[in-house]
């Protein structure tokens, strides 16, 4: 083995070391529900990537979008039970880099995907995103019902993305879009940076 | 019943600070700038791509420098890309696509080389990137506002006249780096 390879692998073993599921769910006062709702809008972690994802349907016309919109809150409660279920420490945190790198990536590139290829990621994402919060829910003693809150801001904020996208007519209006898909790849890229850095 | 609001400590700080840290150098913020400008005069599709393509790479840089692969003379390409990209401007160059996005990308590599290894600890990781790249972009796009005057005689040498001036800010740093 090359000591390229030996290091890539190093550098994927760390990137994958278990680390604990963080959650960040804030106690609203209003039940799980909001706290779910508020965890979304105040976790970038989670809100780049569905924002990101809305994007990417939007740019693949309003028939992905249609589906994305009940694919990926779906998927994410969905990951969400089985990752509460079980209870943490499966998956890594940093593997969610990935997310950023592929939904970011691709949004930049604007190429049409197959619809089918857009639903996939979408319940791919949801599935890999929601059984963190699940698994971080249940570490940290909270309710299950925080999940619904998380589902329907994810139902809502693609909503708005992927609508906002699909009506967009002007060349550089999508172009814009683009350039939020490249700073989404930007930001995954360094986070998987910091995920690696020596000491982390 | 107490409402109870953990809110999640240094991440308004790490945003905060990943904003600044692209605009607290004169050589990036020259740099980056000049992007914006060269983008603006080439016109469609570099004025987009340009700027789509450094915080890209730049990330990538920046993704080196903080799992600590060394890259030699970063001080000196970030002189060199201010020179470079202000004598582009300064000349209305007018390279092929893939040149300009070629030279744009190899001077982002240093640049995000030398962020990543001067990131702070301790900050929320997500936090600092999102306003790292967020400051970069919008960087770009000061550049492409001003350099939107390129349409005008008078705005377009105004634009080679701040290319001549990022040129010679960039050969001072470059006497900064070596001397």
């Amino acid at each position: 083995m090359t000591r390229l390879r030996r290091t890539a692998l190093a550098m994927l073993g760390v990137a994958l070391l278990p680390s604990r599921a963080e959650a960040h769910l804030a106690t609203t006062g209003l039940g799980p529900v909001y706290d779910g709702i508020n965890h979304l809008l105040l976790s970038p972690d989670d809100l780049v990537p569905v924002i990101a994802m809305a994007l990417l349907a939007g740019l693949n016309g309003a028939a992905a979008g249609r589906r994305v919109l009940f694919v990926l809150p779906v998927a994410w409660w969905l990951g969400g039970m089985a990752g509460f279920a079980h209870g943490a420490e499966v998956l890594p945190g940093p593997v969610t880099t990935v997310s950023f790198l592929v939904l970011g990536a691709l949004t930049a590139l604007d190429r049409r995907l197959p619809e089918r290829a857009v639903i996939a990621l979408a319940a791919l994402v949801g599935l890999l995103h929601g059984w963190l919060n699940g698994a971080g829910i249940a570490a940290a003693g909270r309710e299950a019902l925080a999940l619904v809150g998380i589902g329907t801001a994810i139902f809502v904020v693609v909503a708005l993305g992927a609508a906002l996208v699909v009506s967009l007519r002007r060349s550089w209006q999508r172009i814009a879009v683009r350039v939020a898909g490249s700073w989404v790849a930007a930001i995954g890229l360094l986070l998987l940076g910091w995920a690696l850095r020596p000491g982390s | 019943m107490i409402a109870l609001l953990h809110v999640q400590e240094g991440a308004a700080a790490g945003f905060l600070t990943g904003l600044q840290h692209p605009v607290s150098g004169a050589d990036h913020v020259l740099a980056m700038i000049a992007v914006g400008l060269w983008g603006a005069q080439l016109g469609q599709p570099a004025i987009w791509l340009l700027p789509v393509t450094f915080p890209m790479v730049m990330a990538f840089g920046g993704f080196l420098g903080l799992i600590g692969i060394p890259l030699p003379g970063v001080e000196v390409g970030i002189a060199l890309s201010a020179i470079a990209l202000g004598t582009m401007v300064a000349g209305e160059a007018r390279p092929s696509l893939a040149v300009a996005a070629a030279l744009v990308a190899l001077f982002a590599v240093f640049h995000g080389h030398a962020h990543g290894t001067e990131l702070p600890e301790g900050q929320s990781g997500v936090l600092y990137s999102v306003g790292f790249v967020v400051a970069t972009g919008c960087l770009h796009a000061v550049g492409i506002a001003i350099g939107l005057v390129h349409r005008w005689p008078l705005g377009a040498r105004a634009i080679r006249a701040a290319g001549v001036a990022i040129a010679a800010a960039g050969a001072w740093f470059l006497w900064r780096a070596v001397g």
